[in-house]
């Protein structure tokens, strides 16, 4: 049977970008469809009725929702190229710090950035705890995967990537080379990989719509 | 493997240290079971998830493996011979997954907000929002179950742990509230599977018992009203 694969994603999303990379690694044909936020299509609404969100791979007519869940169906459908490790404990621990990222880091971030007063002191505080957190993770390793990208790395593109565009716009000093050292090395290893560096927004672009709603949020 | 090489942290109320036993329990796995202290975290417990400091925990051998359903997937990954935990299929993996994620984010904190909301029209708007969301439960029970008694077919899955596990909570919320969360009426296969979930032998014995929890609930309510 041809493979069918679709992808309804947002240029600018970093959860949209993951599902991207993990089918770029596995050399996936797709076809990718670009949704508006705040404006979804009909089609995505009918494949992702409880979220109404981004991403969603449709695979052979049937979709599938929830970024981190759509990376390890792409896994375990196109075997090649491994994203997660083999071994279960160590499959655990990626799942693990997969989720912090999802879960903490990313929020705490996100808020830092954009919310006001005492909520962005306590944001700012949460995030800087959890980038020491994924920088004593790191340890000596050139990616959370090893010597090759994986699922961890993969999920922290909103750190390597997002949350760069996002200081330069808010003035925010968390991501910097005293405070985390490793992690910023590691920020620059995983945008210039070969697979990665093709599959991010135009970083331009991206501080150019960041500045944007920065500037609406600041009235 | 002895006995004490398989520890699971955690306190007999949670629904998540539900999940790593029961996963245990469906595998034949022996476990020591440590008991945390409701109130105090134990050193093991610190230094066995240092990151959230939370049960529960298993401990295989001398390894951690924090955050319960990704314990029950390493306890299926690791004691690989039947039964599966988890379906085959990739994209019936991907569904269980997802539905096991929508319970976490949105029917566990409804079930909470039920017990937080002060006064009867917030009350009713917080139950309203727990029923709507086992209504679309039902809808995945039914495709998931294909006329089978379980969400994953003839055997408990990974999805019926998920689920199933809060179903203590839910219980004890249908008590305090006087109100029927799962019923005949608007969802008649999850009330059956609910019997038939509690009554596994890979599950009633670390299902905690009705009573104790709505004492232990009552005993939070005070607390939460104290701290106020």
């Amino acid at each position: 049977m041809a493979e069918e694969v679709k992808l309804f994603g947002i240029w600018g999303s970093p959860f949209s970008r993951k599902v991207e990379i993990a089918l770029k690694m596995k050399g996936v044909e797709y076809e990718y469809i670009e949704e508006e936020l705040g404006n979804m299509s009909p089609l995505l609404l009918k494949y992702n009725p409880i979220h109404k969100k981004v991403p969603v791979l449709v695979h052979n007519g049937k979709p599938i929702a929830e970024s981190v869940i759509i990376i390890e169906y792409i896994d375990e459908t196109w075997k090649h190229n491994p994203i997660l490790p083999q071994d279960p404990y160590e499959r655990a621990v990626a799942r693990f710090w997969a989720k912090f990222i999802d879960e903490k880091c990313l929020p705490a971030l996100w808020n830092s950035t954009w919310s006001k007063g005492k909520d962005r002191e306590a944001a700012i505080e949460e995030a800087s705890q959890h980038l020491n957190t994924l920088e004593n993770e790191l340890k000596d390793k050139k990616f959370f995967g090893g010597e090759e990208i994986g699922l961890v790395d993969i999920v922290a593109s909103f750190v390597g990537f997002w949350f760069g565009a996002l200081q330069e716009v808010s003035g925010l000093e968390l991501l910097t080379e005293e405070k985390v050292p490793k992690l910023c090395k590691w920020s620059y290893e995983f945008v210039n990989h070969s697979v990665i560096k093709e599959n991010l927004p135009s970083r331009d672009k991206l501080v150019a719509y960041l500045s944007a709603r920065f500037a609406d949020a600041s009235k | 493997m002895a006995k004490s090489d398989v520890k699971v942290l955690g306190a007999w109320p949670s629904p998540f240290v539900m999940r790593p036993t029961i996963a245990l329990n469906i595998k034949s796995v022996e476990y020591e079971f440590l008991q945390e202290d409701l109130g105090s975290k134990s050193e093991l417990l610190l230094k066995s998830n240092p990151v959230h400091k939370k049960i529960p925990v298993l401990i295989h051998g001398d390894k951690p493996v924090c955050e319960s359903l990704i314990i029950v997937e390493y306890i299926d990954e690791t004691w690989s011979s039947a039964p599966s935990i988890l379906p085959s299929d990739p994209y019936d993996r991907a569904t269980a997954r997802f539905w096991a994620a929508y319970v976490d984010d949105k029917v566990f904190p409804s079930m909470k907000e039920i017990f937080i909301a002060e006064g009867v029209e917030a009350k009713k708007a917080a139950i309203q929002q727990l029923v709507d969301g086992l209504i679309l439960l039902e809808d995945a029970y039914v495709k998931c179950s294909k006329g089978k008694p379980f969400f994953g077919g003839n055997q408990i899955g990974y999805l019926d742990i998920a689920f199933g596990s809060y179903l203590g909570w839910l219980i004890v919320t249908e008590k305090f509230n006087e109100v029927k969360l799962l019923d005949e009426a608007k969802t008649p296969g999850l009330a059956k599977w609910a019997d038939i979930f509690c009554a596994d032998p890979a599950v009633k014995d670390v299902m905690p018992e009705t009573d104790k929890l709505a004492e232990y609930a009552k005993v939070l309510a005070k607390m939460r009203a104290a701290s106020k």
